[in-house]
C-alpha cells in the first residue's frame, strides 16, 4: 500500500535512467573515439570530420609501430620498475606505520600521529622538496620516483583504521603464545586485512603508473623516462613525428593514428584492473568516511 | 617525566619503534626536511653555500612578489579557478549519488558506477592529450559545434575559455569517483528513518530532503572543509599540461607560477617565498573553515 508507484514517480525513474545513460555515454565516448581512431586507416581518419561511430577502415599498423619505438618500450620498462618496487616499499612502510600507530600500548601514539598528519595540511613547497631530493642524491635516478612517495598519509590513516577494527583478543592470544609484533603483523593482521591491502595496491599502483610530474623535475636522463613522460612528448608537445620513428612520408600520416594507439597502450592496463578491485575500494571509502 | 617516559615506552614497545623508525625517517626527510628548507624564502639561496650558509634577506622576496605584476594575476586566477571548481565540482558528485540512490536495479546502478569511475583512473597526461586533441579547431568538439551552426574556436588558445575547459573536464573526470564517499555515507543511514517517513506520508522527494540529505550532511561538511582548505592549492599539474604563454593571463595560478619561476628560471628563493605564502594561506583557510564548521555544525576534522 505504501509502496504504490505513482505516475510522477515512474516518470522520474525514466528521466533519471535516461540521464544516467547519457552521462555514461559522455564518460566513455572520448575513450571509444580513441579506440576506434587507433585502429582506423590513417588516411581516412585525417579526412574525416565529426563524431566517429566505428573505426574507419581497419589497420593495426599504429600498434606495431608503437611497440617498435624504443622510447615507449623503455618507458614501459621504467614504469614497471617504479610500480613494482614502489608498491613493495609502499605496502611495507604503510603497514609498519599503520600497525605501530594502531597499538594502544604505544604511549605516544597520539603525538606521533599528529606529527604525521600535520604534513597533510602544511608543506614546505615545491622548491624545498626539489632541493631535498637533490640533497639526498636521488636526482636522475628512478629511486626519485619511489622513495619520496614511500608513504601516503591518507593511505596510512586508512590502513590504521582498518587494523583497529581487528578484534584485540586475536592479538592478545597470539602474544600469550609468544608471538612478537612482526609475527602478529605478518601472520594475523595483514592476512585479515586483504581488502584494505587490495585498495592500497590500487591507489598506490595507479598513482605510480600515472605520475609524470616528479619524473619531469627529477630526471634529466631520457633513458629513465617513465611511460607518462614519453606520452607527454607524443600527445602534448607534438614531437610525435620526430620521436616515434616516422621518417618517410607514408609514416608521417601514420602519426595521426599512432597517437591514439599510444594512448590505448598506456591506458588499457589500468582500465582492465580497476573494475575487479571496485568492491574493495568502495569498502575502503566506507572506512575512510565513517572513521576518517 | 617525559624524557624518562619515552625511554620506558621505547623499551616496552621495542619492535613497534623498530617499525616506526623508517616511517618517521621518511616524514622527517621528505616532509619536515622541505619545511626546514623553506627558510631559503628568507635568504638568497646559492647552491654553493647551501641552505644554512646563504645570506639572510628577510622579507625581500615576499615584498618583490607582493608588489610585482604577477601577484594579483596569480591570486585572481587561483581564487577564480578554485571557486568555479567548488561551485560546479563539489555538488556534482552529491547530485549523482542522490540520483544513483534512486535507482532500484542493482545491475544498472553498478554499471553506471563502474563506467563513471573510469576517467579517474586515466592519467592526467592522457586526459590532457585527449582534451587538446578534441578542442583544436578541426577536433571533435568543434565538428559538433560547427554541425549545429556554431563557430569553430581553438579553446586552449583562448584565454577566455581556459577556466571553463579546466573546470568542466575536471567535473567530467572526477564526478563518478566523488560519489563513492557519498554513496558510502548513504548506506549508513538508518532504514527505519525511511519507514517512519513513509508512514508519515512522505513521498520520495520528501524522503530525500528530510532523511537522505540530512543523513549525508556530516560527510558533505567534512569534504567541504577539506576542499576549502585546499582552495589555494589548485592542481598545477593539469594547468602546466594545458596552458601556454598565450593563456597565462587566465591560467597561471600561484603553484604554476612557483613551478615556472623556480624550476624553469632557477629562481629558487623567490619561488620558495611564493610557495610558502601559498602554504600559509592554505593552512589558515583550513583552520578557519574547520573552526566555522565546528561552531555552526558540530562537525569538524579535529
Amino acid at each position: 500500500m505504501l509502496n504504490r508507484t505513482t505516475l510522477s514517480e515512474k516518470s522520474f525513474d525514466w528521466i533519471n535512467a535516461i540521464f544516467l545513460l547519457l552521462l555514461m555515454l559522455i564518460t566513455v565516448y572520448p575513450l571509444v573515439y580513441v579506440a576506434f581512431a587507433s585502429v582506423s586507416d590513417a588516411g581516412s581518419l585525417m579526412s574525416h570530420k565529426g563524431v566517429l561511430w566505428r573505426p574507419l577502415g581497419f589497420s593495426f599498423d599504429a600498434y606495431t609501430n608503437v611497440f617498435r619505438n624504443p622510447m615507449i618500450l623503455k618507458g614501459y620498462g621504467n614504469t614497471f620498475f617504479v610500480v613494482l618496487v614502489g608498491l613493495f616499499l609502499n605496502i611495507i612502510l604503510t603497514a609498519f606505520g599503520a600497525y605501530a600507530l594502531s597499538r594502544k600500548s604505544l604511549a605516544y601514539r597520539k603525538s606521533l600521529l599528529l606529527f604525521i598528519v600535520f604534513t597533510m595540511f602544511f608543506s614546505g613547497g615545491l622548491i624545498p622538496l626539489y632541493l631535498t631530493v637533490k640533497g639526498v642524491g636521488l636526482v636522475d635516478s628512478l629511486w626519485a620516483l619511489i622513495i619520496p612517495q614511500a608513504v601516503n598519509t591518507f593511505n596510512l590513516i586508512l590502513m590504521k583504521t582498518a587494523f583497529e577494527a581487528i578484534p584485540d583478543a586475536l592479538e592478545e592470544s597470539a602474544k600469550i603464545d609468544g608471538a612478537n609484533d612482526f609475527v602478529i603483523l605478518f601472520r594475523i593482521v595483514l592476512p585479515l586485512s586483504m581488502p584494505v591491502i587490495a585498495v592500497m595496491l590500487l591507489y598506490y599502483g595507479v598513482s605510480h603508473w600515472n605520475s609524470w610530474f616528479n619524473a619531469m623535475i627529477f630526471l634529466q636522463d631520457r633513458s629513465l623516462y617513465p611511460l607518462q613522460l614519453v606520452l607527454r612528448e607524443v600527445l602534448l608537445q607534438g614531437e610525435a613525428s620526430s620521436n616515434l620513428g616516422a621518417s618517410d612520408g607514408a609514416s608521417a600520416m601514420l602519426t595521426v593514428t599512432l597517437k591514439y594507439a599510444t594512448i590505448m597502450v598506456a591506458t588499457v592496463p589500468i582500465l582492465l584492473v580497476y573494475p575487479f578491485l571496485q568492491k574493495y575500494f568502495v569498502k575502503g571509502a566506507l572506512i575512510g568516511a565513517i572513521k576518517g | 617525566m617525559p624524557t624518562f617516559g619515552i625511554f620506558r615506552d621505547i623499551r616496552k614497545n621495542k619492535l613497534l619503534y623498530v617499525m616506526l623508525i623508517p616511517v618517521l625517517l621518511y616524514y622527517v626527510v621528505f616532509h619536515y626536511g622541505p619545511m626546514y628548507g623553506a627558510i631559503i624564502a628568507f635568504k638568497d639561496f646559492s647552491p654553493r653555500l647551501g641552505i644554512w650558509g646563504s645570506d639572510w634577506v628577510g622579507f625581500e622576496h615576499f615584498q618583490t612578489f607582493f608588489t610585482g605584476p604577477y601577484f594579483w594575476r596569480t591570486i585572481k586566477n587561483t581564487v577564480l579557478i578554485s571557486l568555479y571548481q567548488l561551485v560546479f565540482g563539489f555538488p556534482a558528485p552529491i547530485l549523482l549519488a542522490l540520483l544513483l540512490n534512486e535507482v532500484k536495479q542493482a545491475l544498472f546502478k553498478r554499471t553506471v558506477q563502474t563506467i563513471t569511475y573510469m576517467p579517474h583512473f586515466i592519467s592526467l597526461v592522457v586526459i590532457c592529450g585527449i582534451i587538446k586533441d578534441f578542442t583544436v579547431s578541426d577536433g571533435v568538439v568543434n565538428d559538433v559545434i560547427a554541425f549545429f551552426g556554431g563557430e569553430r574556436t581553438t579553446f586552449l588558445l583562448e584565454p577566455s575559455f581556459f577556466r571553463s575547459v579546466y573546470v568542466s573536464t575536471g567535473v567530467w573526470q572526477h564526478i563518478g569517483w566523488g560519489t563513492i564517499i557519498f554513496l558510502a555515507a548513504l548506506t549508513g543511514i538508518d532504514q527505519e528513518q525511511y519507514e517512519a517517513a513513509k508512514i508519515d506520508g512522505a513521498g520520495r522527494w520528501k524522503q530525500m530532503t528530510n532523511v537522505t540529505i540530512p543523513g549525508i550532511m556530516p560527510t558533505i561538511i567534512i569534504l567541504l572543509i577539506l576542499d576549502i582548505g585546499r582552495m589555494m592549492n589548485v592542481g598545477f599539474e593539469k594547468i602546466i599540461l594545458l596552458y601556454n604563454p598565450g593563456t597565462y593571463e587566465t591560467a597561471d595560478v600561484i603553484s604554476s607560477y612557483v613551478y615556472r619561476v623556480g624550476l624553469q628560471d632557477f629562481n629558487y628563493s623567490f619561488s620558495s617565498a611564493v610557495g610558502l605564502f601559498n602554504s600559509v594561506i592554505n593552512f589558515i583557510l583550513l583552520i578557519c573553515s574547520n573552526w566555522l564548521s565546528r561552531k555552526f555544525n558540530d562537525t569538524s576534522l579535529w
